[in-house]
C-alpha cells in the first residue's frame, strides 16, 4: 500500500524528481526479549511505508519507545529489518549490499545518534572523529592545510570553538557533544541525513541556529533529512512534512502545518494537547486526558465511518485522506489498532488503567507506594 | 557576591550555594566553567537552572554531588546542605549523602546504566544495599517504580540495550526517586520523552514532591517545561547567573538580553512559519557583573549599552531584521 504522495510539490525547497531520495516499504522489525530460550518478542516496527523526496525534510514524532530509533537504525543498516525494503535513490540497498552497509552507502547516508554520551569513543580527540570522516569519504581536500580549514569550518558551522578540536569527549558538555555528532555527519556531505534527536540538549537559541543550518543545507545542497524529535514546535518550524509513529506503526502523516493544526488521529491529538505551554500552565486536564487515552487505546468510532469513498477497517491499516489532497495528509483508520504486545507502549503501562484498557480508564494520580492492580501482561 | 535570595515560602534552605567557582585546569587551557555562582533552594521548592549549552549547569550539579573529577577544581565558594558543609564531608559521609539525601539523574542517563545487568537487578540492588529490604520486597517495589514511569513491569527482565532511549531515561528517573531523597537533581531528565509521557512523569514527580516535601534542582533546555514546573529559576551564561526570579516572572518579564533571547526563540505551534534566530552572530556577553535587584525577588546582572546592541542587530540585513523580531520581543 505505498502511496505516491510526493507528486505534488509544496513549492518549498528545490525541484524534486519523482524518485524519492529515500523510501522504505513495509518495514518491520521484531526483537527477541527475555532469556535465551524465550520465544517472547517485541514488535518494534510493523509495515512502515515512508518516502522522503530529494531536498525534503520529514519529521518523525511519536511516543517514547514507539520505534523511531529502530526505524532510523534499520535504514542506516545498523539493525537488520525482519521484513520490508529500503530504497536509497531508487536502489534496493538490502539487495545491493546484502550483509552490511558499504562505504558508498555511508557516503550517501549518515546518521546522528540519539545518545551523544554513548556515540563518541572516549579515547580520541574531537579532531580525530571529524578528520576520520573526512578521510574515509575523501572529503579532506588535497593538503593538510585544506583539511585543517575544513575542520575549522565544520566547528564554526555548529557553533563550537576551534580549540575544542583538541578536547576529548568527556571534556565536553552534553550540547557540545551533540554538535560534534552533527558536524561529523556533515563532514561526509551525504545526500540523506537521519538525525535522531540531534538538538535535544541545546538551549533554544543555539537550537534555532542548528535548525536554520539544517534548512540551509537542504536549500543549498538539496540534502534530504529524517528529523526525529519530541519537540513538535521544531518539527513544525523545520520539516515540510511530519509523520507520527505509535506502537511501531505510522498513524498519521501530512504537511507539518496542516498536521499540527488539524491532527486527526487520537494519538496525534493527545500529543498536541500535551505540548508544554507556560501560558496555560496548570491546565493539565485529567478528564480530557483520560478521554483521549481511551480514544487511543480503544476507539470505537472513526471520523470516516459511513464515507463511501473511504471505507473503514478494524482489520487492515487503511489510510483515510484528511482534507485537501494538496496537504498530503492521511490518517490511519481509528478503528484499527496495533496488535497487543507491540512496541514499548507507555500508554499501555499506565498504572491507572485497569486490567484491560477496554474496561474504561479511571483518572489517577496517587503515590507510587500504593499497591496498583497489576496490569495483565500484554 | 553576597546577594542572598529569599527562597520559596518561609522554609529553611535545604541547599545553599555561595560564590561557587569551578575551574577545569588543562595543560594548554584552563576554563572557568562556573564563576561566583550563588543560589539556594528551600524545602519543597523546585528550582530551575537554564542557560546556554556549555555554561556550567552540569558542573554545578556535579559539584553539589561532589562528583567532580580530576582536572576540575572547586576554586572558591561553599556548598551547604541542611546546614552541613558538603565540601568538607568525609568519604563515609559522602556515601550516605549521595543515596539517602541527594539523588541525581545525570544528563548522560541514557548511557549510565550498567549494560550487563537487567533493569530489575539494578533497581533491586538499590533497595537491598541502601534500604536493607528483602529481595522479594525489592522486586515488588521495582515493579511499582517502573509503572510510575510508564514502563511495563515485564521489562524488569530487559537489559539496557533492549530499551529505547526514553525508556532508559525513565528507568534512571525511577532509580533516583527510589529512596525518596530530600534533594533530587534532574539534569535534562526528559530529552528523550514524548510530551505526553513527559507531562505525566513530571506531574507524578511533582505529586510525590508535594507529598514527601523534597526539593528539586531542575536543569532543562525546555523553557516551557521549566516555567511550568519551577517555583523559582536562574538563567546562566558563560558560567555566571545573569537573572533569577520566580519562574513566572522570568517568563513574563525577562530583563537580561540573553534571557529575552531564550524566551523568544521557541518557534510557535500556530500561525505562519517565521524565521527565528537565537542570539545574532557575534553577540557575546563578557565580564558579567554581579546581580542587582530590579524588582522584589527579581535579580538581574546589569548589562551595558554594548550588550544592548543586540536589540538593534549588529550587521542588520533585511533578513536578519525579520529574524530578530522573532528573537527579541
Ligand atoms: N536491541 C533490542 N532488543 C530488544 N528490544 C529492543 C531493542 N532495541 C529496541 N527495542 C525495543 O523496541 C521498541 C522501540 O524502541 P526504539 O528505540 O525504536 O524507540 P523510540 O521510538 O526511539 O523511543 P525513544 O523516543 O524513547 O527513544 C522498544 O520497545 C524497545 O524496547
Ligand atoms: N573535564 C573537563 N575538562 C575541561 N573542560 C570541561 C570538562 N568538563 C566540562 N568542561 C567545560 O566546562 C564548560 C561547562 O560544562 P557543563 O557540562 O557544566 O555545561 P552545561 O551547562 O551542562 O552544558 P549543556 O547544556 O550543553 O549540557 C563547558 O564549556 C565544557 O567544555
Ligand atoms: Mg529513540
Ligand atoms: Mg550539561
Amino acid at each position: 500500500m505505498s502511496h505516491s504522495m510526493l507528486s505534488t510539490s509544496t513549492g518549498s525547497g528545490p525541484a524534486r524528481t519523482d524518485t524519492p531520495a529515500l523510501e522504505v516499504r513495509g518495514l518491520g522489525k521484531s526483537f527477541p526479549i527475555g532469556g535465551l530460550f524465550s520465544r517472547d518478542s517485541v514488535r518494534a516496527l510493523h509495515g512502515v511505508d515512508l518516502a522522503i523526496g530529494r531536498g525534503e525534510i520529514v519529521a518523525l514524532v511519536g511516543e517514547s519507545g514507539s520505534g523511531k530509533s529502530t526505524l532510523a537504525r534499520c535504514v542506516a543498516r545498523l539493525e537488520r529489518p525482519s521484513e520490508g525494503s529500503i530504497l536509497l535513490d531508487g536502489t534496493d540497498v538490502l539487495k545491493r549490499d546484502r550483509f552490511q552497509a558499504s562505504r558508498a552507502f555511508r557516503s550517501q547516508l549518515q546518521m546522528v545518534f540519539q545518545d551523544p554520551f554513548g556515540s563518541l569513543n572516549p579515547a580520541h580527540r574531537i579532531g580525530h572523529f571529524l578528520r576520520r570522516s573526512l578521510a574515509i569519504h575523501g572529503k579532506g581536500g588535497r593538503s593538510e592545510t585544506e583539511t585543517q580549514a575544513r575542520l575549522e569550518q565544520l566547528m564554526d558551522t555548529v557553533g563550537l570553538q576551534t580549540d575544542m578540536l583538541d578536547s576529548y569527549p568527556h571534556e565536553l558538555s552534553g550540547g557540545q557533544r551533540q554538535r560534534v555528532a552533527i558536524a561529523r555527519a556533515l563532514a561526509v556531505e551525504p545526500q540523506v541525513i537521519l538525525a535522531d534527536e540531534p538538538t535535544s540538549m541545546l538551549d533554544v537559541s543555539v537550537r534555532i541556529g542548528v535548525l536554520n543550518l539544517m534548512r540551509r543545507l537542504r536549500d543549498e545542497q538539496g540534502i534530504s533529512m529524517l528529523y526525529i524529535t519530541h519537540d513538535l514546535a521544531s518539527a513544525r518550524y523545520l520539516a515540510d512534512r511530519t509523520a507520527v509513529m505509535f506502537a511501531g506503526e505510522l498513524v498519521e502523516e501530512g504537511e507539518s502545518l496542516d498536521l499540527l493544526a488539524n491532527p486527526a488521529h487520537p494519538y496525534t491529538q493527545l500529543l498536541v494537547s500535551a505540548v508544554p505551554d507556560p501560558a496555560r500552565a496548570g491546565s493539565y486536564d485529567p478528564v480530557r486526558r483520560a478521554e483521549l487515552r481511551q480514544a487511543v487505546m480503544a476507539s470505537t468510532s472513526c471520523a470516516f465511518d459511513g464515507d463511501p469513498d473511504q471505507p473503514c477497517s478494524g482489520d487492515q491499516p487503511v489510510r483515510h485522506q484528511v482534507g485537501d489532497p494538496g496537504n498530503r495528509h492521511w490518517v490511519r483508520c481509528h478503528l484499527y489498532r496495533p496488535r497487543a504486545g507491540a512496541g514499548g507502549h507507555a500508554l499501555a503501562a499506565d498504572p491507572a488503567a485497569g486490567p484491560s484498557a477496554d474496561a474504561g480508564i479511571s483518572v489517577h494520580a496517587g503515590p507510587p507506594a500504593s499497591a496498583h492492580p497489576r496490569k495483565a501482561s500484554a | 557576591m553576597t546577594v542572598s535570595q529569599t527562597s520559596f515560602g518561609s522554609h529553611e534552605p535545604v541547599l545553599d550555594v555561595q560564590d561557587l567557582t569551578v575551574k577545569y585546569i588543562g595543560d594548554s587551557r584552563s576554563t572557568t566553567a562556573v564563576d561566583r555562582v550563588s543560589f539556594s533552594i528551600g524545602t519543597g521548592e523546585v528550582f530551575g537552572l537554564a542557560g546556554e549549552s556549555g555554561c556550567g549547569k552540569s558542573t554545578i550539579a556535579n559539584s553539589i554531588m561532589r562528583l567532580l573529577k580530576d582536572p576540575a577544581k572547586i576554586a572558591a565558594g561553599s556548598i551547604s546542605f541542611g546546614g552541613r558543609d558538603v565540601l568538607a564531608m568525609s568519604p563515609e559521609e559522602l556515601r550516605r549523602f549521595r543515596w539517602q539525601d541527594v539523588a541525581m539523574v545525570f544528563q548522560s542517563a541514557m548511557n549510565s546504566l550498567n549494560p550487563v545487568l537487567t533493569i530489575g537487578e539494578q533497581i533491586v540492588d538499590i533497595f537491598t544495599t541502601h534500604a536493607g529490604l528483602s529481595r522479594k520486597e525489592s522486586l515488588r517495589r521495582a515493579g511499582e517504580l517502573l509503572e510510575l514511569v510508564r514502563i511495563d513491569p515485564a521489562r524488569l527482565k530487559s537489559y539496557p540495550h533492549q530499551l529505547s532511549g526514553g525508556m532508559r531515561q525513565r528507568a534512571v528517573i525511577a532509580m533516583a526517586v527510589a529512596l525518596k531523597p530530600s534533594l533530587l537533581i534532574l539534569d535534562e531528565p526528559t530529552t528523550a520523552l514524548d510530551v505526553v509521557v513527559q507531562q505525566e512523569i513530571m506531574a507524578q514527580i511533582k505529586e510525590l514532591q508535594r507529598e514527601l516535601g523534597f526539593s528539586v534542582l531542575f536543569i532543562t533546555h525546555d523553557m516551557s517545561l521549566m516555567v511550568e514546573l519551577s517555583h523559582r529559576m536562574a538563567v546562566m551564561y558563560g558560567g555566571r547567573i545573569v537573572e533569577t526570579a520566580r519562574a513566572h516572572d522570568v517568563y513574563a518579564d525577562p530583563r537580561h538580553p540573553y534571557t529575552q533571547a531564550l524566551m523568544g526563540a521557541f518557534p510557535p505551534l500556530t500561525g505562519p512559519r517565521v524565521p527565528l534566530s537565537g542570539l545574532p552572530d557575534g553577540v557575546k556577553f563578557r565580564n558579567i557583573p554581579d546581580l542587582a535587584e530590579v524588582a522584589p525577588g527579581h535579580l538581574v546582572a546589569p548589562f551595558g549599552a554594548g550588550d544592548l546592541s543586540i536589540a538593534h542587530g549588529t550587521q542588520a540585513t533585511d533578513d536578519e531584521d525579520a529574524a530578530l523580531e522573532g528573537a527579541i520581543r
